[in-house]
């Protein structure tokens, strides 16, 4: 071991900088010990109990700073005194002094920004409705993206706003875009005069997109979360939300977006929308609502509810939705037709791998209207139900952001591991005719989605050259993703791709059928 | 009210996933993170019970940290212990923090303990008074029953000199020994010769020199000379150095006025040369400054925080004297050259009552010169004291941060926020050797543990 000593001359530094630079020293490889001091009386004490304490240390004066290094080599010790130097002379200092922009608490967030009007709220069920009360009483509107909130907590909070005239969405509101602003997992649309509402996440996903990719727009699009068309809850957001459409200028149209509410919750929502002049789409999907009143249309199906929506923003007829589907249809029919000449007789079955619940039920719906049975996680008929879910059989389709899939888990809207796996699968099972796949695009998705799909597409390919892999990619040409590369890639590979998920599953039910 | 969310520009509060932000701010969207922590404690019952409660306990605590803002604690002369402190015996050593028996206590506090018996005389060397110590003869309580504060082992013993400070508001006195200076020292646990004779020094010279000079000086206001500290760069608990110079300016004129010269110089060299001699009268006055809260019914201000190297105690407003311990931290410290994390005694002393008083780590942003503490920027030491308002009642009317423009320091430690919130009290301190005898071995930060905070809440609220 040797020991160097530097005796600074009248430079003082105060005796925490000094610490922090002999702790730093110390860390370095070969150092056994340092003192970097002022060479007070003290101080000679200490460091002479370490060995430290040099001849030339000990004739240094009580205004002069002290180095003292000990180490394996010469060499080593001049690294560590030109370490030493550069402390000193602050060269590691970037001198910003940067203050923290995250807040700890809602009180701070409000008394320090007094502007704020959204709480977007996405931690742990157990904890969010407790913040989201918190916002309510400091007068936000609020979010709930967390879901395994207590339904108890649900209706206490949804009166609460009611009160206090505040906006609640969710729990388990997956997606909103509110003042052009995305919240949650939400597209990139144009603004325009169209407000969308439901409980239903990726059904707003789907139709904000259709509507703004034929240039349309959206004025507002609000989340209820799944469980406000319970009779437990009675659709109040629903219902809030359709008063708040109904009273901002900007908004033209609205669509209701929702699975068939409860009976209860389906005479509050339709009370409320009588008595509202605009024009309103509702598309319960898989029921036979039909509209008594002048200003309700309905709608069978994602697809129909944006296009009916569109027109009737543009002051045409809705009819003119139905003759647009009337051809697309039949443009997928012949699609259909021609791919189906290439198919071997073992070749019978459907496979339907979704990331989005209201695109795996839509197909259920449209399958059904074929008159075909298919095996669900979440089927349509109970009998119908899947025995195991990672286990398909005959006609399946499965739901992959059901609790039973997500445990411990990104969203499979998020990570695309978990269907990538069933991908592959799926194209060793000889009997498999048709994968039909959803794609969300947007904020809060999966970043790079062609990068991670791609490599398994193209191995089920080459497991199975006659399968056929249909996807409906949802989004739109402004979100964070590249949509148009994505396509294109897809279509490369020979995946037939379509716009929307109602399109993609009739193309995939006339091969099947 | 109407509500005007799509007239109005959306500005989002973003609690949880931080992605949600990302997008936000990339569409031009004004959006404010908040780092989410879970409760402390999570039984929603609780909670339930907490909700009801809740104005009750703030109307409290806005009562208590009234009459903490309006202490008036002075100082206004000294005794010998035994003279003055009430409940004090011939037998009796006061330590720092909870209660404890000699067999858990820590090094350090061993050491004060020794050294307080050889300097009363009751023992000759350290071997016998580590036998007298552990004999049961001696009984052992701590500072805070006693109106009193001792950094460090804060040990008092009966015929030590204090400081005697009253809130004359309230009417009520605290008490507190004189600091020795840094090294070697009793409340670090040193108990070598050296360390006696200073003691006694201080006894024979130092402290009747200061009570003369007390008692030609009448009383020192206390709470306007750490008002001013913290403008000079003071947050009075690890830095100490402007509160010391104000006091040497109030008290060296009457120190010559009414000592022989050479005692005069050398009283006035000793504190000259000790710029932590303000610590302790900072303590005393926060002790008198915040007693007078005790016992004000539904409030769950905090009012004591101390250690005693072993363990961490809180005593709470609503709950009277009753103390809440945990396990003592280990602090984050720089250490002295030749130590290291290894030689550190877990967190000791009664000095937290600057925090909890609103100064210490809670005025950090006060005092620049030790942000190295806290990782050497400025600008952190200013997010450590913006974090504590989130867990205090109010802010200060007098104690004021002049880097916050001025803005008064976070004041009246809330359990239930703290709770709440999980954002612990944040402490400059000390740091003793485990080892009895060898003194203080580096300086740093440590955060309140969570047990105290948590068996204090389930009581509170039971």
């Amino acid at each position: 071991m040797i020991i160097k000593t530097v005796i600074k001359k009248g430079a003082y530094f105060d005796s925490v900088s000094l610490m922090q630079i002999s702790k730093k020293i110390n860390s370095i490889k070969g150092i056994k010990d340092s003192a970097v001091v002022m060479a007070t009386k003290e101080n000679k004490n200490i460091i002479k109990s370490s060995g430290l304490l040099t001849q030339e240390i000990e004739k240094a004066s009580d205004n002069d700073l002290a180095i003292a290094v000990k180490g394996e080599s010469e060499k080593i010790l001049e690294i560590a005194l030109k370490e030493i130097d550069k402390m000193l002379s602050g060269e590691n200092k970037t001198g910003e002094n940067k203050k923290d922009e995250t807040v700890s608490s809602i009180d701070s967030a409000v008394s320090l920004n007094k502007d704020i009007n959204m709480a977007l709220i996405s931690v742990n069920g157990r904890y969010a409705g407790g913040l989201a009360d918190e916002a309510l009483d400091k007068g936000l509107n609020v979010m709930i993206f967390s879901d395994n909130v207590p339904l108890e907590t649900e209706i206490k909070l949804k009166k609460k706003g009611l009160k206090k005239n505040l906006l609640v969405m969710g729990p388990d509101c997956g997606t909103a875009i509110i003042n052009g602003a995305p919240l949650g997992f939400a597209n990139k649309v144009n603004r325009g005069n169209i407000g969308v509402i439901g409980p239903s996440g990726t059904g707003i996903q789907e139709v904000t997109s259709i509507i703004s990719n034929l240039g349309g727009g959206i004025s507002q699009a609000i989340g209820t979360g799944t469980r406000d068309v319970k009779d437990d809850v009675g659709g109040i957001t629903t219902v809030f939300g359709l008063n708040m459409l109904n009273e901002d200028s900007k908004t033209g149209s609205i669509i209701i977006v929702s699975k068939p509410p409860q009976k209860k919750a389906m005479a509050n929502i339709l009370n409320a929308a009588k008595k509202i002049k605009k024009p309103i789409i509702c598309l319960f999907l898989g029921s036979d609502f039909e509209s008594k009143e002048k200003n309700i249309f309905v709608a069978k199906n994602l697809y129909e509810a944006a296009l009916k929506a569109l027109y009737i923003s543009r002051g045409e007829s809705e009819h003119k939705a139905k003759e647009v589907i009337f051809d697309e249809k039949r443009k997928a029919q012949y699609l259909a037709v021609e791919e189906k000449k290439k198919k071997n007789k073992n070749q019978k079955y459907l496979r339907g791998l979704f990331s989005g619940g209201t695109f795996a039920s839509q197909s259920l719906f449209v399958f059904k209207n074929y008159g075909m049975e298919v095996y669900s996680n979440i089927p349509i008929k109970s009998e119908l139900k899947l025995k195991n879910s990672m286990k398909l059989e005959k006609n399946s389709i499965i739901d992959l952001g059901e609790d039973e899939f997500t445990f411990g888990r990104p969203h499979p809207m998020i990570d695309y591991g978990l269907r990538n796996k069933f991908i592959e699968e799926q194209s060793k099972d000889k009997e498999v005719s048709v994968l039909l796949l959803d794609i969300v695009l947007g904020y809060g998705s999966n970043l790079n989605p062609s990068a991670d799909i791609m490599p398994y597409i193209k191995k089920a390919f080459k497991n199975n050259p006659y399968l056929t892999i249909v996807a409906g990619v949802t989004g739109t040409d402004m979100d964070p993703q590249n949509k148009k590369e994505l396509m294109s890639d897809l279509k490369k590979e020979g995946v037939f791709v379509f716009e929307n998920n109602y399109l993609a599953s009739v193309f995939a039910a006339e091969i099947i059928k | 009210m109407k509500n005007n969310l799509f007239k109005s520009n959306i500005k989002v509060l973003n609690i949880g996933v931080k992605s949600f932000a990302d997008g936000l701010k990339e569409s031009g969207v004004d959006v404010v993170n908040m780092d989410f922590k879970p409760p402390l404690y999570g039984d929603f019952t609780v909670w339930g019970k907490v909700e009801k409660k809740i104005k009750n306990i703030e109307k409290a605590n806005l009562k208590a940290l009234d009459i903490i803002k309006s202490a008036e604690p002075f100082l206004v002369g000294m005794d010998i212990a035994i003279n003055v402190i009430p409940g004090m015996k011939k037998d009796l050593i006061l330590h720092a923090g909870p209660p404890i028996k000699w067999e858990n206590m820590c090094g350090p506090m061993k050491g004060g303990i020794i050294a307080a018996l050889i300097y009363e005389g009751m023992a000759k060397d350290a071997k016998d008074a580590e036998r007298l110590a552990s004999s049961g003869k001696i009984k052992y309580e701590p500072c805070h029953d006693h109106n009193c504060v001792g950094p460090m082992a804060g040990i008092i013993s009966p015929s030590m000199p204090v400081f005697i400070v009253k809130n004359k508001k309230y009417g009520n006195f605290s008490y507190a020994t004189m600091n020795e200076g840094l090294g070697k020292v009793l409340r670090y646990g040193a108990y070598s010769q050296d360390v006696i004779d200073r003691l006694k020094w201080m006894e024979k010279v130092l402290y009747p020199a200061i009570k003369r000079a007390l008692s030609s000086a009448v009383e020192i206001d206390l709470k306007s000379m750490v008002a001013q500290a913290l403008h000079m760069g003071d947050e009075v608990h690890n830095r100490n150095r402007g509160g010391t110079s104000l006091f040497y300016r109030a008290i060296a004129p009457h120190i010559i006025k009414t000592s022989d010269k050479e005692t005069a110089y050398s009283v006035l060299e000793f504190i000259n040369k000790n710029d932590h001699f303000f610590l302790n009268l900072s303590m005393a006055m926060s002790k008198a400054s915040l007693d007078p809260v005790c016992g004000i019914k539904n409030s769950t201000l905090v009012y004591v925080m101390a250690r005693n190297g072993t363990e961490f105690g809180i005593k709470v407003a609503g709950m009277g004297k009753k103390w809440f311990t945990g396990p003592a931290p280990v602090p984050d410290a720089l250490f002295f050259p030749g130590y290291t994390k290894e030689d550190a005694n877990p967190d000791i002393g009664d000095s937290a009552i600057t925090e909890t008083n609103g100064l210490g780590g809670f005025a950090i942003a006060a005092a620049p010169a030790i942000v190295q503490f806290v990782g050497g920027k400025a600008g952190e030491s200013i997010n450590y004291t913006l974090k504590m308002y989130e867990i205090t009642v109010g802010e200060n009317n007098i104690y004021k941060i002049p880097s916050l423009d001025f803005r008064g320091t976070p004041t009246g430690i809330d359990l239930v926020k703290v709770v709440k919130k999980g954002i612990m009290p944040f402490i400059d301190t000390g740091v003793a050797h485990k080892k009895p005898g060898v003194g203080q071995v580096g300086a740093g930060v440590v955060k309140a543990p969570k047990e105290p905070f948590i068996n204090a809440f389930k009581e509170f609220f039971n």
